[in-house]
Protein backbone atom coordinates (compact mmCIF):
# COMPACT_ATOMS: atom_id res chain seq x y z
CA UNK A 1 0.00 0.00 0.00
CA UNK A 2 1.39 3.43 -0.87
CA UNK A 3 2.73 5.50 2.20
CA UNK A 4 2.79 8.74 3.50
CA UNK A 5 4.29 11.14 5.88
CA UNK A 6 2.77 13.51 7.91
CA UNK A 7 4.28 15.86 9.91
CA UNK A 8 2.58 17.28 13.02
CA UNK A 9 4.45 20.47 13.56
CA UNK A 10 2.93 21.28 17.20
CA UNK A 11 4.23 17.93 18.67
CA UNK A 12 7.67 17.61 16.75
CA UNK A 13 6.13 14.07 15.55
CA UNK A 14 6.34 12.66 11.83
CA UNK A 15 4.47 9.82 10.88
CA UNK A 16 4.70 7.00 8.24
CA UNK A 17 0.38 6.22 7.31
CA UNK A 18 -1.29 4.57 4.52
CA UNK A 19 -2.41 6.59 1.68
CA UNK A 20 -6.51 7.41 2.14
CA UNK A 21 -6.02 7.95 5.86
CA UNK A 22 -7.53 11.51 6.90
CA UNK A 23 -5.53 13.45 8.61
CA UNK A 24 -7.71 13.39 12.15
CA UNK A 25 -7.16 9.81 12.41
CA UNK A 26 -3.55 10.40 12.72
CA UNK A 27 -3.84 13.54 14.47
CA UNK A 28 -5.90 11.83 17.33
CA UNK A 29 -3.59 8.53 17.17
CA UNK A 30 -0.69 10.69 17.66
CA UNK A 31 -1.78 13.58 20.59
CA UNK A 32 -1.37 16.49 18.06
CA UNK A 33 -3.13 19.46 19.35
CA UNK A 34 -5.90 19.22 16.44
CA UNK A 35 -8.92 19.08 18.42
CA UNK A 36 -12.09 18.16 16.99
CA UNK A 37 -15.99 18.64 17.12
CA UNK A 38 -18.53 16.51 14.88
CA UNK A 39 -15.85 14.94 13.03
CA UNK A 40 -18.62 15.12 9.93
CA UNK A 41 -17.03 18.32 8.32
CA UNK A 42 -19.40 20.88 9.60
CA UNK A 43 -18.35 22.35 13.16
CA UNK A 44 -14.93 23.51 11.44
CA UNK A 45 -13.52 22.69 14.75
CA UNK A 46 -10.71 20.80 13.50
CA UNK A 47 -9.31 23.52 10.96
CA UNK A 48 -5.75 22.84 10.50
CA UNK A 49 -3.25 24.80 8.63
CA UNK A 50 -0.89 22.97 5.95
CA UNK A 51 2.21 24.69 5.94
CA UNK A 52 3.43 22.50 2.66
CA UNK A 53 2.21 19.20 0.61
CA UNK A 54 -1.09 20.58 0.55
CA UNK A 55 -1.22 19.08 -3.33
CA UNK A 56 -0.68 15.92 -0.98
CA UNK A 57 -4.20 15.84 0.32
CA UNK A 58 -7.49 14.85 -1.53
CA UNK A 59 -9.03 17.72 -3.08
CA UNK A 60 -11.86 19.40 -0.73
CA UNK A 61 -15.30 18.27 -1.40
CA UNK A 62 -18.18 21.00 -2.03
CA UNK A 63 -19.07 20.56 1.12
CA UNK A 64 -15.68 21.46 3.33
CA UNK A 65 -15.14 23.93 0.70
CA UNK A 66 -18.22 25.63 1.56
CA UNK A 67 -17.71 25.62 5.30
CA UNK A 68 -14.04 26.81 4.94
CA UNK A 69 -15.85 29.69 3.47
CA UNK A 70 -18.56 30.30 5.90
CA UNK A 71 -15.53 29.86 8.37
CA UNK A 72 -13.74 32.58 6.47
CA UNK A 73 -10.61 30.06 6.58
CA UNK A 74 -7.25 31.27 5.32
CA UNK A 75 -5.85 30.20 2.20
CA UNK A 76 -4.01 27.03 2.99
CA UNK A 77 -6.29 25.50 5.75
CA UNK A 78 -8.41 22.11 5.54
CA UNK A 79 -10.46 20.22 8.05
CA UNK A 80 -8.82 17.19 9.62
CA UNK A 81 -11.49 15.58 9.63
CA UNK A 82 -11.85 15.43 5.64
CA UNK A 83 -8.78 16.20 4.34
CA UNK A 84 -7.38 12.65 2.91
CA UNK A 85 -3.87 11.89 2.80
CA UNK A 86 -2.68 10.52 -0.92
CA UNK A 87 0.88 9.80 -0.27
CA UNK A 88 4.58 12.48 -0.05
CA UNK A 89 5.26 14.59 2.62
CA UNK A 90 2.59 17.16 4.62
CA UNK A 91 3.61 19.24 7.08
CA UNK A 92 0.21 20.48 9.29
CA UNK A 93 -0.04 22.30 12.84
CA UNK A 94 -3.29 23.82 14.69
CA UNK A 95 -5.09 26.73 12.57
CA UNK B 1 -44.04 47.14 37.23
CA UNK B 2 -47.59 45.00 36.84
CA UNK B 3 -47.66 41.42 36.50
CA UNK B 4 -48.54 40.30 33.34
CA UNK B 5 -49.68 36.48 33.65
CA UNK B 6 -50.15 35.00 31.05
CA UNK B 7 -53.34 33.64 28.99
CA UNK B 8 -53.58 32.12 26.12
CA UNK B 9 -52.79 35.33 24.53
CA UNK B 10 -49.90 36.48 23.67
CA UNK B 11 -48.31 38.85 26.01
CA UNK B 12 -46.69 42.37 24.73
CA UNK B 13 -43.41 42.69 25.93
CA UNK B 14 -42.75 46.30 24.08
CA UNK B 15 -44.92 48.20 21.45
CA UNK B 16 -45.44 45.99 18.41
CA UNK B 17 -43.29 42.51 19.98
CA UNK B 18 -45.04 39.85 21.73
CA UNK B 19 -44.23 36.82 23.29
CA UNK B 20 -45.96 33.81 21.97
CA UNK B 21 -44.38 31.11 23.53
CA UNK B 22 -45.14 28.05 26.05
CA UNK B 23 -45.26 27.18 29.68
CA UNK B 24 -43.95 23.60 30.30
CA UNK B 25 -44.62 23.73 34.06
CA UNK B 26 -43.93 20.02 35.09
CA UNK B 27 -40.98 19.41 33.45
CA UNK B 28 -38.37 18.15 35.77
CA UNK B 29 -35.58 17.08 33.70
CA UNK B 30 -34.26 18.58 30.25
CA UNK B 31 -32.21 17.04 27.61
CA UNK B 32 -32.01 13.77 30.56
CA UNK B 33 -28.62 15.44 32.01
CA UNK B 34 -30.74 18.84 33.53
CA UNK B 35 -33.18 19.14 36.36
CA UNK B 36 -35.28 22.02 36.70
CA UNK B 37 -37.62 21.91 39.87
CA UNK B 38 -40.59 24.01 38.22
CA UNK B 39 -40.32 23.36 34.76
CA UNK B 40 -39.20 25.37 31.62
CA UNK B 41 -40.42 27.55 28.83
CA UNK B 42 -40.07 27.97 25.50
CA UNK B 43 -40.35 31.52 24.61
CA UNK B 44 -40.71 32.47 20.92
CA UNK B 45 -41.06 36.24 19.51
CA UNK B 46 -43.66 37.78 16.88
CA UNK B 47 -42.22 41.47 15.92
CA UNK B 48 -44.49 43.56 13.80
CA UNK B 49 -43.14 45.87 11.37
CA UNK B 50 -44.53 48.30 8.54
CA UNK B 51 -43.91 45.93 5.57
CA UNK B 52 -44.16 42.45 7.38
CA UNK B 53 -44.07 39.85 10.83
CA UNK B 54 -40.79 37.98 12.08
CA UNK B 55 -41.34 35.42 13.98
CA UNK B 56 -38.23 34.60 16.04
CA UNK B 57 -38.00 30.84 16.82
CA UNK B 58 -40.99 28.31 17.67
CA UNK B 59 -41.27 25.93 20.72
CA UNK B 60 -40.99 22.29 21.45
CA UNK B 61 -43.05 20.06 18.78
CA UNK B 62 -45.79 18.85 22.13
CA UNK B 63 -46.33 22.74 22.75
CA UNK B 64 -47.23 23.98 19.22
CA UNK B 65 -51.07 24.19 19.67
CA UNK B 66 -49.98 27.17 22.46
CA UNK B 67 -47.90 28.58 20.39
CA UNK B 68 -49.47 28.64 17.03
CA UNK B 69 -53.10 30.02 19.39
CA UNK B 70 -51.17 32.56 20.93
CA UNK B 71 -49.79 33.68 17.80
CA UNK B 72 -52.60 33.56 15.83
CA UNK B 73 -54.05 36.26 18.43
CA UNK B 74 -51.36 38.67 17.28
CA UNK B 75 -50.62 37.91 13.60
CA UNK B 76 -52.03 36.55 10.41
CA UNK B 77 -49.68 33.91 8.93
CA UNK B 78 -49.74 35.50 5.25
CA UNK B 79 -48.24 38.68 6.92
CA UNK B 80 -45.62 36.46 7.71
CA UNK B 81 -42.33 37.41 6.49
CA UNK B 82 -39.76 36.16 8.22
CA UNK B 83 -38.75 33.30 10.40
CA UNK B 84 -35.35 34.09 12.34
CA UNK B 85 -33.91 31.04 13.70
CA UNK B 86 -31.49 31.49 16.55
CA UNK B 87 -31.22 27.65 17.55
CA UNK B 88 -32.15 25.12 15.79
CA UNK B 89 -32.52 22.56 19.03
CA UNK B 90 -35.85 20.88 18.75
CA UNK B 91 -36.96 22.64 21.35
CA UNK B 92 -37.20 25.70 19.31
CA UNK B 93 -37.36 23.96 16.34
CA UNK B 94 -40.56 21.60 17.41
CA UNK B 95 -42.92 23.85 15.59
CA UNK B 96 -41.21 24.95 12.41
CA UNK B 97 -42.29 21.89 9.81
CA UNK B 98 -45.85 23.18 10.62
CA UNK B 99 -45.03 27.20 11.14
CA UNK B 100 -43.47 26.37 7.63
CA UNK B 101 -46.45 24.65 6.35
CA UNK B 102 -48.69 27.31 7.98
CA UNK B 103 -46.44 30.33 6.31
CA UNK B 104 -44.68 29.17 3.50
CA UNK B 105 -44.15 32.55 2.00
CA UNK B 106 -41.94 33.35 4.94
CA UNK B 107 -37.80 33.06 4.61
CA UNK B 108 -35.84 31.69 7.41
CA UNK B 109 -32.93 33.64 8.68
CA UNK B 110 -30.21 31.57 10.11
CA UNK B 111 -26.52 30.92 11.19
CA UNK B 112 -24.51 29.70 8.39
CA UNK B 113 -23.50 26.25 10.54
CA UNK B 114 -27.61 25.87 11.06
CA UNK B 115 -27.96 25.05 7.48
CA UNK B 116 -27.61 21.42 7.78
CA UNK B 117 -29.61 21.03 10.82
CA UNK B 118 -32.25 22.72 9.38
CA UNK B 119 -32.07 20.40 6.91
CA UNK B 120 -32.03 17.69 9.30
CA UNK B 121 -34.88 18.66 11.02
CA UNK B 122 -36.96 18.80 7.90
CA UNK B 123 -35.89 15.16 6.89
CA UNK B 124 -38.91 13.53 8.42
CA UNK B 125 -41.55 16.10 6.90
CA UNK B 126 -40.51 15.36 3.60
CA UNK B 127 -40.80 18.78 2.84
CA UNK B 128 -38.67 20.56 0.50
CA UNK B 129 -36.24 23.00 2.31
CA UNK B 130 -37.89 26.40 2.69
CA UNK B 131 -35.64 29.41 1.11
CA UNK B 132 -33.15 30.28 3.91
CA UNK B 133 -30.65 32.82 3.92
CA UNK B 134 -27.32 32.25 5.83
CA UNK B 135 -26.31 35.10 8.02
CA UNK B 136 -23.83 36.81 10.25
CA UNK B 137 -22.76 39.68 12.41
CA UNK B 138 -24.41 42.68 10.95
CA UNK B 139 -26.70 41.21 8.38
CA UNK B 140 -30.18 43.14 8.38
CA UNK B 141 -34.20 42.56 7.70
CA UNK B 142 -35.72 45.17 7.34
CA UNK B 143 -39.63 44.75 8.72
CA UNK B 144 -39.99 48.37 7.48
CA UNK B 145 -39.85 50.65 10.29
CA UNK B 146 -38.06 48.12 12.28
CA UNK B 147 -34.65 46.73 11.31
CA UNK B 148 -33.44 43.13 12.81
CA UNK B 149 -29.65 42.90 12.83
CA UNK B 150 -27.77 39.57 13.43
CA UNK B 151 -25.16 38.82 15.88
CA UNK B 152 -23.00 35.28 14.95
CA UNK B 153 -22.65 34.10 18.28
CA UNK B 154 -21.54 30.45 17.84
CA UNK B 155 -21.50 27.81 20.27
CA UNK B 156 -23.68 29.01 22.96
CA UNK B 157 -24.38 26.24 23.60
CA UNK B 158 -24.64 24.65 19.80
CA UNK B 159 -22.44 25.76 16.86
CA UNK B 160 -25.66 27.09 15.40
CA UNK B 161 -26.62 29.43 17.61
CA UNK B 162 -27.11 33.24 16.84
CA UNK B 163 -28.46 36.68 18.42
CA UNK B 164 -30.79 39.04 16.58
CA UNK B 165 -31.09 42.58 17.52
CA UNK B 166 -33.85 44.69 17.16
CA UNK B 167 -32.09 47.76 16.15
CA UNK B 168 -34.84 50.64 16.78
CA UNK B 169 -35.98 49.51 19.98
CA UNK B 170 -33.23 47.63 21.37
CA UNK B 171 -34.43 44.55 22.25
CA UNK B 172 -31.78 41.43 22.39
CA UNK B 173 -33.12 38.16 21.27
CA UNK B 174 -30.58 35.81 22.42
CA UNK B 175 -31.62 32.22 22.46
CA UNK B 176 -30.42 30.12 25.07
CA UNK B 177 -27.65 32.63 26.62
CA UNK B 178 -29.26 34.55 29.11
CA UNK B 179 -32.03 31.77 29.31
CA UNK B 180 -32.76 29.41 32.32
CA UNK B 181 -35.27 26.56 32.96
CA UNK B 182 -37.37 28.68 35.23
CA UNK B 183 -41.44 28.05 34.63
CA UNK B 184 -43.65 31.67 35.83
CA UNK B 185 -46.73 32.49 34.07
CA UNK B 186 -45.71 36.15 35.59
CA UNK B 187 -43.03 36.25 32.91
CA UNK B 188 -40.73 39.37 33.15
CA UNK B 189 -37.60 39.41 35.37
CA UNK B 190 -39.38 42.06 37.79
CA UNK B 191 -42.16 39.67 38.44
CA UNK B 192 -41.37 36.38 38.54
CA UNK B 193 -40.24 34.60 41.41
CA UNK B 194 -36.27 34.50 42.56
CA UNK B 195 -34.84 32.80 39.29
CA UNK B 196 -31.23 33.47 40.37
CA UNK B 197 -30.77 29.97 40.82
CA UNK B 198 -31.76 28.68 37.69
CA UNK B 199 -29.88 31.21 36.09
CA UNK B 200 -26.16 30.25 37.34
CA UNK B 201 -27.21 26.65 37.35
CA UNK B 202 -28.11 26.78 33.86
CA UNK B 203 -24.71 28.75 32.50
CA UNK B 204 -23.17 26.76 34.71
CA UNK B 205 -24.32 23.57 32.59
CA UNK B 206 -24.95 24.69 29.55
CA UNK B 207 -22.42 27.35 28.64
CA UNK B 208 -19.93 26.70 31.10
CA UNK B 209 -17.96 24.54 28.66
CA UNK B 210 -18.20 27.23 25.81
CA UNK B 211 -16.78 30.31 28.22
CA UNK B 212 -14.67 31.16 25.26
CA UNK B 213 -17.69 31.33 23.20
CA UNK B 214 -19.65 33.00 25.53
CA UNK B 215 -17.22 36.18 26.28
CA UNK B 216 -16.48 36.91 22.25
CA UNK B 217 -20.32 37.24 22.61
CA UNK B 218 -20.46 39.30 24.97
CA UNK B 219 -17.55 41.13 23.07
CA UNK B 220 -20.32 41.95 20.51
CA UNK B 221 -23.58 42.30 22.95
CA UNK B 222 -21.88 44.56 25.51
CA UNK B 223 -21.79 47.71 22.63
CA UNK B 224 -24.86 47.43 22.23
CA UNK B 225 -27.95 49.83 23.46
CA UNK B 226 -30.23 47.24 25.24
CA UNK B 227 -33.83 47.86 26.94
CA UNK B 228 -33.98 44.44 26.92
CA UNK B 229 -33.45 40.58 27.08
CA UNK B 230 -35.57 38.26 25.71
CA UNK B 231 -34.18 34.68 25.22
CA UNK B 232 -35.59 31.20 24.87
CA UNK B 233 -35.94 30.00 28.19
CA UNK B 234 -37.29 31.19 31.36
CA UNK B 235 -38.05 35.27 32.60
CA UNK B 236 -37.94 38.04 29.73
CA UNK B 237 -35.15 40.21 31.35
CA UNK B 238 -36.57 44.17 31.02
CA UNK B 239 -35.16 45.14 34.14
CA UNK B 240 -31.69 46.43 34.52
CA UNK B 241 -31.11 43.67 31.62
CA UNK B 242 -27.37 44.61 31.42
CA UNK B 243 -26.76 43.52 34.86
CA UNK B 244 -27.30 39.68 32.92
CA UNK B 245 -24.77 40.55 30.38
CA UNK B 246 -22.13 41.65 33.33
CA UNK B 247 -23.16 38.65 35.54
CA UNK B 248 -22.04 36.17 32.45
CA UNK B 249 -19.28 38.15 31.56
CA UNK B 250 -18.05 37.39 35.42
CA UNK B 251 -19.36 34.17 35.15
CA UNK B 252 -16.69 33.29 32.12
CA UNK B 253 -14.10 35.09 33.47
CA UNK B 254 -11.74 32.04 35.18
CA UNK B 255 -12.45 31.36 38.41
CA UNK B 256 -9.49 31.05 40.09
CA UNK B 257 -6.43 33.55 40.35
CA UNK B 258 -3.46 31.81 38.42
CA UNK B 259 -0.60 32.44 40.38
CA UNK B 260 1.70 30.84 37.77
CA UNK B 261 1.05 32.74 34.69
CA UNK B 262 3.93 32.25 33.22
CA UNK B 263 4.46 28.74 33.55
CA UNK B 264 2.45 25.96 32.40
CA UNK B 265 0.32 24.18 34.48
CA UNK B 266 -0.14 20.13 35.27
CA UNK B 267 -2.56 18.78 37.89
CA UNK B 268 -1.70 15.23 38.88
CA UNK B 269 -4.72 13.28 40.38
CA UNK B 270 -4.32 9.49 41.60
CA UNK B 271 -5.94 6.82 43.79
CA UNK B 272 -3.37 4.44 45.09
CA UNK B 273 -4.54 1.70 47.55
CA UNK B 274 -0.54 0.32 48.53
CA UNK B 275 1.15 3.22 47.83
CA UNK B 276 2.72 2.20 44.94
CA UNK B 277 0.42 4.45 41.95
CA UNK B 278 1.63 7.49 44.62
CA UNK B 279 5.21 6.63 44.30
CA UNK B 280 4.65 6.83 40.48
CA UNK B 281 2.33 10.23 40.73
CA UNK B 282 5.00 11.38 43.40
CA UNK B 283 7.88 10.52 40.74
CA UNK B 284 6.52 11.63 37.27
CA UNK B 285 5.70 15.07 39.25
CA UNK B 286 9.13 15.36 40.42
CA UNK B 287 10.34 14.51 36.59
CA UNK B 288 7.80 17.07 34.70
CA UNK B 289 8.91 19.91 37.55
CA UNK B 290 12.87 19.57 36.93
CA UNK B 291 12.54 20.66 33.61
CA UNK B 292 11.44 23.94 34.88
CA UNK B 293 8.37 25.81 33.26
CA UNK B 294 5.99 23.84 34.85
CA UNK B 295 4.12 24.46 37.72
CA UNK B 296 2.80 20.64 38.71
CA UNK B 297 0.10 19.82 41.52
CA UNK B 298 -0.28 16.31 43.01
CA UNK B 299 -3.63 15.32 44.43
CA UNK B 300 -4.73 11.85 45.96
CA UNK B 301 -8.66 11.99 44.86
CA UNK B 302 -9.19 9.61 47.82
CA UNK B 303 -9.04 13.45 50.09
CA UNK B 304 -11.89 15.03 47.63
CA UNK B 305 -14.57 14.29 45.56
CA UNK B 306 -14.98 15.07 41.72
CA UNK B 307 -17.01 18.30 41.79
CA UNK B 308 -15.02 20.16 43.77
CA UNK B 309 -11.98 19.62 41.58
CA UNK B 310 -13.49 20.81 38.35
CA UNK B 311 -12.41 24.52 38.69
CA UNK B 312 -8.62 23.26 38.64
CA UNK B 313 -9.27 20.75 35.80
CA UNK B 314 -10.49 24.30 33.69
CA UNK B 315 -7.26 25.96 34.39
CA UNK B 316 -4.61 23.32 33.83
CA UNK B 317 -2.97 22.96 30.43
CA UNK B 318 -2.08 19.29 31.12
CA UNK B 319 -3.91 16.59 33.20
CA UNK B 320 -2.12 13.40 34.19
CA UNK B 321 -4.39 10.22 36.15
CA UNK B 322 -2.92 7.65 37.90
CA UNK B 323 -4.91 4.48 38.70
CA UNK B 324 -4.62 1.29 40.09
CA UNK B 325 -6.14 -1.63 38.36
CA UNK B 326 -9.19 -3.70 40.70
CA UNK B 327 -11.27 -5.99 38.46
CA UNK B 328 -10.25 -4.96 35.09
CA UNK B 329 -10.96 -1.27 35.17
CA UNK B 330 -9.80 2.07 36.65
CA UNK B 331 -11.41 3.00 40.20
CA UNK B 332 -14.36 4.65 40.52
CA UNK B 333 -13.17 8.18 41.87
CA UNK B 334 -11.36 8.26 38.68
CA UNK B 335 -14.51 8.00 36.02
CA UNK B 336 -16.79 10.32 38.54
CA UNK B 337 -13.82 13.01 38.03
CA UNK B 338 -13.66 11.72 34.16
CA UNK B 339 -17.42 11.86 33.76
CA UNK B 340 -18.13 15.38 35.26
CA UNK B 341 -16.01 16.84 33.15
CA UNK B 342 -18.37 17.61 30.45
CA UNK B 343 -19.00 20.85 32.39
CA UNK B 344 -15.98 22.77 31.52
CA UNK B 345 -13.63 22.78 28.26
CA UNK B 346 -11.01 20.82 27.81
CA UNK B 347 -10.96 20.05 24.61
CA UNK B 348 -7.30 20.16 23.51
CA UNK B 349 -5.43 19.80 26.72
CA UNK B 350 -2.30 17.55 26.93
CA UNK B 351 -3.31 14.51 28.81
CA UNK B 352 -1.99 11.36 30.66
CA UNK B 353 -2.36 8.28 32.51
CA UNK B 354 -0.59 6.12 34.89
CA UNK B 355 -0.57 3.30 37.26
CA UNK B 356 0.00 0.39 39.19
CA UNK B 357 -1.62 -3.08 38.99
CA UNK B 358 -1.14 -6.81 40.12
CA UNK B 359 -2.33 -8.61 37.52
CA UNK B 360 -4.08 -7.64 34.17
CA UNK B 361 -3.32 -3.40 34.52
CA UNK B 362 -6.33 -2.24 32.09
CA UNK B 363 -6.86 1.07 33.64
CA UNK B 364 -4.33 2.96 32.12
CA UNK B 365 -5.41 2.23 28.70
CA UNK B 366 -9.04 2.49 29.68
CA UNK B 367 -8.25 5.93 30.82
CA UNK B 368 -6.53 7.26 27.97
CA UNK B 369 -9.43 6.15 25.69
CA UNK B 370 -11.59 8.19 28.04
CA UNK B 371 -9.23 11.14 27.61
CA UNK B 372 -9.03 10.62 24.16
CA UNK B 373 -12.76 10.81 23.88
CA UNK B 374 -13.17 14.05 25.79
CA UNK B 375 -10.65 15.31 23.27
CA UNK B 376 -7.75 15.80 25.10
CA UNK B 377 -4.69 15.08 23.23
CA UNK B 378 -2.33 12.01 24.41
CA UNK B 379 0.97 12.04 22.95
CA UNK B 380 2.27 9.78 25.79
CA UNK B 381 1.88 6.54 25.88
CA UNK B 382 0.89 5.95 29.65
CA UNK B 383 3.15 4.14 32.00
CA UNK B 384 1.85 0.52 33.46
CA UNK B 385 3.61 -0.87 36.60
CA UNK B 386 3.26 -4.65 38.08
CA UNK B 387 3.08 -3.90 41.59
CA UNK B 388 5.77 -2.19 43.67
CA UNK B 389 7.81 0.24 40.89
CA UNK B 390 11.94 -0.20 41.37
CA UNK B 391 13.92 1.94 41.20
CA UNK B 392 14.32 1.69 37.03
CA UNK B 393 10.64 2.25 37.29
CA UNK B 394 10.48 5.16 39.02
CA UNK B 395 12.81 6.78 36.23
CA UNK B 396 10.70 5.82 34.05
CA UNK B 397 7.15 7.82 35.66
CA UNK B 398 9.85 10.28 35.80
CA UNK B 399 10.93 10.31 32.64
CA UNK B 400 7.24 10.47 31.87
CA UNK B 401 6.25 13.51 33.68
CA UNK B 402 9.63 14.95 31.59
CA UNK B 403 8.10 14.23 28.64
CA UNK B 404 4.56 15.92 29.60
CA UNK B 405 6.52 19.29 30.55
CA UNK B 406 8.12 18.95 27.26
CA UNK B 407 5.07 18.95 25.23
CA UNK B 408 3.43 21.24 27.81
CA UNK B 409 6.62 24.02 27.09
CA UNK B 410 6.94 23.28 23.37
CA UNK B 411 10.54 21.39 24.01
CA UNK B 412 9.82 18.26 21.96
CA UNK B 413 12.71 17.09 20.16
CA UNK B 414 11.21 15.27 16.64
CA UNK B 415 10.46 12.26 16.59
CA UNK B 416 9.66 9.66 13.57
CA UNK B 417 7.25 6.95 14.37
CA UNK B 418 4.79 4.82 11.63
CA UNK B 419 1.45 4.55 12.09
CA UNK B 420 1.18 1.27 12.41
CA UNK B 421 3.23 0.80 16.35
CA UNK B 422 0.64 3.68 17.28
CA UNK B 423 -2.52 1.91 19.77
Amino acid sequence: MPKAKVTFQDIGVSVTVPAGTRLIEVSEKVGAGITYGCREGECCTCLTKVISGGENLAPPSILEDQVLKDNMAPRGHRLACQAQIIGGEIVVKPA
Amino acid sequence: MAAAAITDSAVEIAPGVHWVGALDPHLRSFDIILKTANGTSYNSYVVRGENGVAIIDTVKENFADDFFRRLESVAKYEEITTIVLNHLEPDHSGALPELLKRAPQAKVYLSSRAQMMLKALLKPSGEKPPEYIPVTTDDTVDLGGRTLRFLHTPYLHWPDTQCTYLVEDGLLFTGDIFGCHFCDNRLFNDTVGDFRFSFEYYYAHIMRPFREYVLDAIALIEPLDIQLIAPAHGPVLRHKPRDYVHRYRELATPRLFNEARSEKTLVVFYLSAYGNTRRMAEALAAGAESLGGVRVSLYDLEGGEADIFTDLVEEADGLAFGSPTINADAVKPIWDLLSSLTTVNVKGKLGAAFGSYGWSGEAVRLIEDRLRGLKLRVPVEGLRIKLVPDAGELDACRDLGEQLARHLTGRVEHREIDMAALA
